[in-house]
């Protein structure tokens, strides 16, 4: 029974007739549509007021996109507690990711990652990791206070790539420590390289562990069959879901996804702990719309592209001098599987690094790649392109082999360097340090990051040591040119080391 | 009744030409076709809405874009032709008996069709045994060339489109890889009067100048192409289109040209001042 004014005029302005809801429906983009039908007077925020207080913004983004820049209320919902559009948005993402639960998340994928590792550790708990994570894990570990205990990727000598994690270190590293909480995989690496995660859930589950996927670039592996496990499908209790990247949506839009042994509620509320109270509905509906539209052609889409990212690679491979890596590697063990939406391009034989490929591509021939590092090359290929623009690219890098090839002579191969932890991530975080010049600190514990971004994995954490090699390796990457970051100092000549570590020498 | 196709120049101009009948529409898979019949200008093509080319001003266009380079490079034999659907430069091509293979690139079969069916005055010369038609796109086509060709045309659409990639530097490299160490590139050049043309020349002259030695601009008056004004490439790895100019030689030929002479030739290198400017602001 309705007794309330309220309830009625909801009902009458908002139409509670709500036939079944299926993934051809976007909950979000439905109650805006509504709401913008009823021409509601704004004497909230955004101060905007649908671009009235700000033209130049309207004229920028359009009309759509700012009358569409709306607050949380009744008809649309909160995102910090969603009971009715969002609610149901959240159901037919989980619906379509085959999770017990969906999170819409607007802090971009960082804020999912971090967000699951919060859910399942805590202050001196310890997490099995690869080293090859992003920066947002370490960055939970030093706010929660949590211990890494990592798993040495094996490298590709030719590539130099840091792969997926062996089964055989998972398991010596859960034998060693059974008092981890939880073990985080990388669903797939930068480069599109899967470990078995299958096994791993199996191996971690056994043991009372919690499993958590970082699977930023794995989106699409949700929608596709011929491309790797997902981690739902897989049994991990966790997945942190870039949609802005392979799914279509808006920049700094994902998903957290979680199976049945997690509690939903509770993950809720470690999310409210650093989300904002501000969600973005644009980023919301972007989100939603994106996942009807996989769900309703996704398979088709990626289909497309793993097609596309086949033809690229074939055509760049008989260029001659670089070599576009895929399937070929995978060894059943530190290369499970391989995304081969990935364009990870090889090109150390012509004589050039690829953080060196990747800005000559830039300012030569206006094509912005994903990355770069010191062997490779990353190219996104995703539902957006098109043919044309592959046939540039490949182009384009068959001028760069003819106009810049040179000897190879000197080029440093190694990508990844294992870590010595002397001190846990918080502790070094918020230990007493002093600043000494990036030469005199090999020996020192660092006490913060210092990486290359993309792809933003640190060379070197809060808590490690300076070893030779890391500065090598540092030197090294500022003299190609790659964009660093992380240390207090801007131009990355000084490094905050641990001024009195105790009892280590 | 009076029928009319419009084109806009500009935001702000249009172009119309009083239309007698429709021949021929169509959609490809890159571009919608479009054939008509006019009483000022013949037969009509356009291609997504734009002006390709007419019965009564095409050999403007056809002639600048292949006697100036033909009356400067000593001995083209193999002639590369990216583009030029339509077979009118194939046709001015076919004149010289010297070319032994002219290789065309164009990338959407459905126009060349079209130009035969209903264009019989530029694609006459398509069946000529050294002609052979690739349709593929012209940019995938070059880069797996190498010292190749004497001479390659790039009779291109606009730069948006299907034709896109052949306004850009990789392309530009890619053909001066498949040159021959003494080759010449001429290429479709936009216009440089109103501003979006102009910017789209200034663009591909700068790529041209980073790519080829030799780099010069030239121009003709083409009433259906926007302002009228337009303007052809001339990039060379060896041969200055002036001063290696072989103009007796030419004419020797005696070949019946009803806009190109070898003192048009001349004229055509002499810019007006803005245009000088546009392309030095680029060099």
């Amino acid at each position: 029974m309705r007794f309330s004014v309220a309830e009625i005029f909801f009902e009458r302005e908002y139409g509670m007739e709500r036939k079944p809801v299926s993934q051809n429906d976007a909950p979000i983009y439905d109650a805006l549509k509504r709401f913008h039908k009823s021409r509601v007077v704004p004497f909230d925020v955004p101060g905007h007021k649908r671009g009235q207080g700000n033209p130049e913004l309207r004229e920028l983004l359009g009309e759509a996109c700012v009358a569409n820049d709306v607050n949380s209320m009744k008809p649309l919902d909160n995102l910090c507690h969603p009971v009715s559009v969002i609610r149901e948005a959240e159901m037919l993402a989980a619906e379509a990711f085959q999770a017990a639960h969906a999170f819409f998340m607007v802090g971009g994928t960082t804020s999912a990652v971090q967000a699951m590792i919060f859910s399942v550790v805590k202050r001196g708990d310890k997490i099995i990791l690869p080293r090859n994570v992003h920066r947002s894990v370490i960055n939970a570990m030093i706010l929660c206070g949590a211990v890494p205990v990592y798993v040495n990727p094996d490298m590709d000598a030719r590539l130099g790539i840091p792969l997926g994690m062996k089964i055989s270190q998972v398991e010596a590293a859960l034998n060693r420590h059974p008092d981890a909480k939880a073990v985080l995989v990388n669903n797939p690496t930068y480069y599109g390289i899967c470990s078995d995660l299958r096994y791993i859930v199996k191996l971690a589950h056994a043991r009372g562990m919690k499993v958590l996927a970082d699977e930023a670039h794995g989106t699409h592996f949700y929608f596709q069959k011929y491309l790797p496990v997902s981690a739902m499908e897989a049994g991990a209790d966790l997945a942190a879901v870039s949609m802005h990247k392979s799914g279509g949506s808006l920049t700094q839009s994902s998903f957290l996804l979680a199976g049945p042994g997690v509690s939903a509620g509770y993950v809720r509320q470690v999310i409210n702990l650093t989300q904002t109270t501000s969600g973005s509905y644009l980023l919301m509906t972007s989100l939603d719309i994106s996942r009807r539209n996989l769900a309703i052609r996704g398979e088709e889409e990626f289909w497309k592209v793993m097609k596309m990212a086949q033809y690229a690679r074939d055509e760049i491979n008989s260029i001659g001098g670089y070599y576009a890596f895929s399937k070929e590697l995978v060894n059943n063990d530190s290369v499970y599987d391989f995304d081969v939406t990935k364009l990870s391009v090889y090109t150390l034989d012509i004589g050039l690094a690829g953080i060196e490929v990747y800005d000559l591509l830039r300012d030569e021939y206006d094509i912005q790649i994903e990355f770069g590092d010191l062997g490779n090359i990353l190219a996104y290929i995703s539902i957006g392109d098109r043919i044309k623009h592959i046939e540039r690219l490949v182009s384009a890098l068959a001028e760069i082999n003819r106009r810049f090839k040179r000897d190879k002579t000197g080029l440093l191969t190694q990508e990844y360097l294992s870590p010595e932890v002397a001190v846990s991530p918080q502790e070094a975080f918020y230990a007493e340090k002093e600043s000494l010049p990036l030469m005199e600190s090999e020996g020192h514990i660092c006490s913060e990051f210092v990486m290359c971004y993309p792809p933003g994995i640190p060379i070197l954490a809060p808590g490690e040591r300076i070893t030779r090699d890391i500065l090598d390796h540092i030197r090294y990457a500022k003299e190609k040119g790659c964009s660093m970051t992380g240390t207090e100092d801007p131009d990355i000549n000084y490094l905050n080391v641990l001024k009195h570590p105790a009892g280590i020498p | 009744m009076e029928m009319w196709f419009t084109e806009k120049h500009t935001p702000d101009v249009k172009f119309s030409i009083r239309v007698d009948r429709q021949l021929y529409t169509g959609q490809s898979e890159f571009q919608r076709i479009d054939v008509f019949e006019s009483p000022e200008f013949g037969r009509f093509l356009t291609l997504d809405g734009y002006m390709m080319l007419t019965e009564r001003d095409e050999f403007i266009y056809h002639e600048m874009i292949v006697h100036v380079p033909m009356a400067v490079h000593p001995a083209a034999k193999n002639v590369l032709v990216i583009g030029a659907g339509d077979g009118g430069v194939i046709r001015e091509l076919c004149r010289y008996p010297e070319i032994e293979q002219i290789d065309m690139v164009e990338i959407d079969p459905l126009v060349v069709a079209v130009c035969r069916e209903y264009l019989p005055q530029t694609a006459c010369r398509l069946g000529d045994e050294r002609v052979r038609i690739f349709y593929e796109d012209g940019l995938k086509f070059v880069r797996s060339k190498s010292n190749q060709y004497d001479l390659i045309i790039v009779d291109s659409t606009d730069p948006f489109g299907p034709g896109e990639g052949l306004f850009t530097k990789e392309f530009y490299g890619n053909c001066y890889k498949a040159l021959n160490e003494d080759g010449v590139m001429v290429n479709q050049h936009e216009s440089p009067f109103y501003a979006d043309d102009a910017i789209a020349c200034q663009r591909a002259h700068k790529r041209i100048v980073e790519s080829f030695p030799i780099s010069r601009v030239y121009q003709a008056h083409i009433p259906t192409y926007p302002s009228g004004h337009w303007l052809f490439g001339f990039a060379s790895k060896k041969y200055h289109p002036l001063k290696d100019l072989k103009a007796d030689r030419w004419k020797a030929r005696e070949m019946k040209t009803r806009y190109y002479t070898a003192e048009l030739h001349r004229g055509a290198f002499m810019l007006p001042a803005y245009v000088e400017e546009m392309l030095e602001d680029v060099e």
